[in-house]
C-alpha cells in the first residue's frame, strides 16, 4: 500500500521558505501571463477550447474503435504495436525490447507517461542505464529527485542549484550559475550520450488514427535527436492521446504550447509514420494504466481529455506556493489532484483539498476540463468512502445541525461572539487554531444582524417562516 | 414584487453591518425587501467538505424559506453560486421550488446591476439612486466565486468579456478612484473550510494578495464577499497593513472608512 500523503505537512517546507516559494510563484504567474499574452492573440481561441473538448469528448465515447483504427494504420506502416494494461506490462514490453537487443544504452526524451510508470527506476534495477535528455529532466535525474512539473521538470531548483549538480556530475566550475554556461555543459555532456545511444524512448504528445502517426513535441530537439541515430525507437503512449484525424492536430497544437510555455509553438513538432526505413524499428506502446477505470466514471471522465499542458498547475496558487513535490504524485497541481486519487483514493485523499475552489484551473484548460468541480466531487467520493477524518465529519455534523435550527444557531453566534469577546488573547489565538497562526480573528460585534433586524424593521409578514 | 434578503451565516454573526447596509441599499432603490426569519446558511461548508448528507437538509430548509419569494438578493457571490450551481445534486429538476429559486437567487450586485438596471449605461438615470460619496483610494478584490462561477465581470484567463458589475457599481460613487492592481483575480486563499485545513498555504496566498492591494496605493479593499475580506483583514490586522476593508455594499450605501484600527 502507498503511503498516506498529507499535503498540508507536504507543502510546509516550501510554503514556509518565504523567498523559495515568491520565486518559485513569480517564474509560474510569468509563464501564465506569457500564456495570457499569447492566448488573447488568438481571436478564436475560446472556440478552439470549444473544438478542442469537443474532440476529445467523442475521442474517448469511441475510443476502443480509435485504437483499433490506430493500430490497424500504424501496422499498415510498419509499426510494431504493443498493448499494455498497467505499468508493469508497460516496463517489461520495454525491457523485452531492450533485451533482444541486447542493449545497455537509452537515450530518453520527456515523457511523463514513463515517469507515471516508473520506467527509469524499473530499467536501472535491470541494470540498464537510462539518460534523459530533455534539460530539466537531465537535471533533476542528476540530483535524484523527479519532476515537480509536467513541462517544466526542474522549476524548483534555482539556477545556483544546477550549478552545483553540474559541478559534482559534469565537472563545471565551481559556483558557476550562469545559465548559458551551464545549458553548454549540459549540451556537450548530452552530445556525447545522443552519439553513443543504441534505442531512444519518447512519449507521444498525439496518435493520429487516421493515419497511425504519432507526434512529438518538443523545444529542445532532444527527441529528434535521441531518435535520429539509433536504430530502435519506442515511443509510449497513453491511450487518452488519441485523436481522430490529422486536420484535429491543428487545433491542439495551436492550443499546447500557448497554454503550456506561452509560445505560439513548440520549437519542434515532430511526426513519426513507421520506422524510418528497413533497418529501423518503431514500437509504440499504448498504456492503460487506470485510464480504461477513469472512463467508465460520468463524474471523472473528462479528465481523460488532459493534454499535459500543465496550464493548470501554472495558474493554481496553491501549486505555485506549495511546489510540485509536495502532492507526492506524478502528475501535481490540478489535474494530479483528479488523477491521483482515482488510482488510490486513500494515499491521495488529501489532494482534493488542497484547493481553494477558485476555479482558475478550469478557465486555463485549453480542453475545458472542469478541474475545480472534479475536486469537489472528489471531495464527496472521499467522503462516501468513508475517508475523511473523523474529527472533520463530526464537525460537519454538528454544522448541519446548526444550519438546521435557527434558534440553536443564533444562540451558538451570541455565545461564540462573546467568548471571543470575553476570553484572554491566549485562548483564542494559540497553535490549535490553525486560523490565528497567521491572521487575526474577526471583531465579534455585539448584537447580530438578525438581533439588528428583529429590533429595527421586523414586520409582521417575515413572520411567515418563524424561528420555530 | 417581494424580494427577500438572504444574509450568509457568517455575515449575520460576525459582520452585521454588511447586511444592514445590503437591506438599506434595496429599501433607498424602493424595492420591497424583507429578511425572512428562521435563515441560517446554503450549505456551503458541507458541501466544499464534500459532506453531502449534512448539506441537502439544509439545502432543502433553504429552498423551503425563500420559495415564496420574487427573488433572493445575497451580498456574496460564494452562496450565490453555491445555489445556483452545486444546488442541483440535492433536489430533482422537476422540483419547482427548487428550480424557482435557484433562478431567482442574485448577487447582490448582480441584482442591481442586472436586474435594477443600475451602471449598466441603458438605465443611467438610476445611478442618481447610488448618491454616495467616497473620497477614496479603492482596489476591489474580485471573490473567485462572483467572477468565475457567476461571471460578475472578466475572468483574465478567458478571451471573452464580460462586464465588471461590481466595478460598474463603484464607479457611480462619487469622489472614489480606484486604484489597477498586478494581479486582477488571483485566489486570497480563503476558500472556506481550506483557510484551516491549509493554513501556511491559505496565510501565504493572503499575503500576497494584501501585498498587491498595498502597492497599488489603494486605502480600502473592497469585495462583493466578506469571507474573501474576513481572510485579507485577518492578514492585514495581524501584519498592521495601512488598509481597511468594505464590503461593496457599504461603501454603496454611503458608510464612511471604518475608524478603528483598519
Amino acid at each position: 500500500m502507498l503511503p498516506i500523503v498529507d499535503h498540508p505537512k507536504a507543502a510546509r517546507d516550501f510554503v514556509t521558505d518565504e523567498s523559495r516559494s515568491q520565486w518559485h510563484d513569480d517564474a509560474l504567474w510569468f509563464v501564465r501571463t506569457k500564456r495570457d499574452r499569447q492566448a488573447g492573440s488568438v481571436p478564436e481561441w475560446e472556440y478552439l477550447r470549444e473544438r478542442a473538448s469537443a474532440i476529445k469528448t467523442e475521442t474517448i465515447a469511441n475510443l476502443a474503435d480509435y485504437l483499433e483504427q490506430f493500430e490497424a494504420n500504424a501496422t499498415a506502416r510498419g509499426v510494431v504495436v504493443h498493448w499494455a494494461a498497467d505499468a508493469k506490462e508497460h516496463n517489461e514490453i520495454v525491457l523485452d525490447i531492450l533485451r533482444r537487443h541486447d542493449t545497455q544504452r537509452i537515450i530518453k526524451s520527456k515523457s511523463m507517461l514513463t515517469e507515471e510508470c516508473g520506467l527509469n527506476h524499473f530499467l536501472e534495477e535491470n541494470d540498464i542505464d537510462v539518460v534523459d535528455t530533455d534539460l530539466g529532466e537531465r537535471i533533476v535525474q542528476l540530483r535524484g529527485e523527479t519532476p515537480s512539473h509536467i513541462v517544466l521538470p526542474a522549476i524548483h531548483i534555482k539556477k545556483e542549484e544546477v550549478g552545483d549538480t553540474f559541478h559534482t556530475h559534469l565537472g563545471t566550475d565551481a559556483g558557476a550559475s550562469d545559465p548559458q554556461y551551464l545549458t553548454e555543459a549540459a549540451r556537450g555532456h548530452l552530445r556525447g550520450k545522443f552519439l553513443a545511444g543504441e534505442v531512444g524512448i519518447t512519449g507521444v504528445n498525439f496518435g493520429v488514427a487516421e493515419t497511425g502517426g504519432v507526434v512529438v513535441c518538443t523545444n529542445e530537439g532532444n527527441a529528434d535527436l535521441g531518435v535520429s541515430l539509433p536504430r530502435v525507437h519506442i515511443a509510449c503512449m497513453g491511450i487518452e492521446k488519441l485523436i481522430p484525424r490529422l486536420d484535429d492536430l491543428a487545433v491542439f497544437t495551436r492550443l499546447l504550447a500557448r497554454s503550456a510555455t506561452g509560445q505560439p509553438i513548440t520549437s519542434y513538432t515532430s511526426h513519426f509514420h513507421g520506422p524510418r526505413d528497413e533497418n529501423s524499428e518503431l514500437h509504440i506502446i499504448l498504456v492503460d494504466n487506470g485510464r480504461t477505470t477513469l472512463r467508465q466514471s460520468d463524474t471523472f471522465r473528462a479528465s481523460m481529455h488532459c493534454i499535459r499542458c500543465g496550464a493548470c498547475m501554472n495558474t493554481c496558487p496553491v501549486y505555485r506556493r506549495s511546489g510540485g513535490h509536495s502532492y507526492r504524485a506524478t502528475v501535481p497541481g490540478p489535474i494530479g489532484s483528479v488523477l491521483s486519487p482515482s488510482k488510490d483514493a486513500r494515499s491521495h485523499k488529501s489532494l482534493p483539498y488542497a484547493c481553494s475552489l477558485c476555479g482558475s484551473c478550469s478557465d486555463v484548460c485549453p480542453v475545458k476540463i472542469p478541474l475545480h468541480h472534479q475536486l469537489l466531487a472528489w471531495r464527496s467520493e472521499l467522503v462516501g468512502k468513508g475517508l475523511l477524518p473523523w474529527s472533520k465529519r463530526v464537525s460537519m455534523k454538528a454544522a448541519s445541525t446548526l444550519f438546521r435550527h435557527p434558534t440553536l444557531f443564533a444562540l451558538a453566534g451570541r455565545m461564540g461572539r462573546t467568548s471571543l469577546r470575553v476570553l484572554p488573547r491566549f485562548a483564542t489565538h494559540n497553535r490549535l487554531n490553525t486560523w490565528t497562526k497567521a491572521r487575526e480573528l474577526p471583531t465579534p460585534p455585539k448584537q447580530s444582524f438578525r438581533d439588528w433586524y428583529a429590533a429595527n424593521r421586523d414586520r409582521p409578514d417575515d413572520k411567515r417562516r418563524g424561528d420555530q | 414584487m417581494s424580494v427577500a434578503l438572504f444574509v450568509p451565516c457568517y455575515v449575520d454573526q460576525f459582520y452585521p453591518d454588511v447586511a444592514i447596509a445590503s437591506l438599506e441599499l434595496l429599501e433607498k432603490l424602493g424595492i420591497d425587501v424583507v429578511y425572512p426569519g428562521g435563515q441560517t446558511c446554503c450549505g456551503q461548508p458541507m458541501a466544499n467538505t464534500g459532506c453531502n448528507d449534512d448539506t441537502a437538509p439544509v439545502a432543502r430548509r433553504f429552498v423551503d424559506i425563500f420559495a415564496d419569494y420574487d427573488a433572493v438578493v445575497c451580498p456574496s457571490g460564494s452562496c450565490t453560486a453555491m445555489v445556483r450551481h452545486h444546488y442541483g445534486s440535492y433536489f430533482d429538476d422537476d422540483d419547482v421550488a427548487f428550480r424557482h429559486v435557484r433562478e431567482k437567487t442574485y448577487e447582490l450586485c448582480e441584482y442591481l446591476h442586472d436586474v435594477v438596471g443600475i451602471g449598466d449605461g441603458i438605465a443611467d438615470q438610476a445611478g442618481a439612486s447610488i448618491d454616495v460619496q467616497f473620497p477614496h483610494r479603492v482596489s476591489v478584490h474580485q471573490s473567485c466565486h462572483g467572477l468565475r462561477e457567476l461571471g460578475l465581470g472578466s475572468q483574465s484567463e478567458t478571451m471573452s468579456e464580460s462586464p465588471d458589475k461590481v466595478l460598474s457599481l463603484l464607479k457611480l460613487v462619487g469622489g472614489i478612484q480606484i486604484m489597477p492592481l498586478q494581479r486582477v483575480d488571483e485566489c486570497c486563499g480563503f476558500g472556506g473550510t481550506f483557510a484551516v485545513n491549509e493554513a501556511d498555504v491559505s496565510a501565504a496566498m493572503g499575503r500576497d494578495r494584501v501585498g498587491d492591494h498595498l502597492q497599488s496605493g489603494s486605502e480600502v479593499i473592497v469585495s462583493a464577499d466578506m469571507s474573501c475580506l474576513m481572510h485579507l483583514q485577518g492578514i492585514t490586522r495581524r501584519q498592521k497593513s495601512p488598509v481597511h476593508v468594505m464590503h461593496v455594499a457599504q461603501v454603496l450605501a454611503g458608510r464612511n472608512v471604518p475608524v478603528t484600527s483598519n
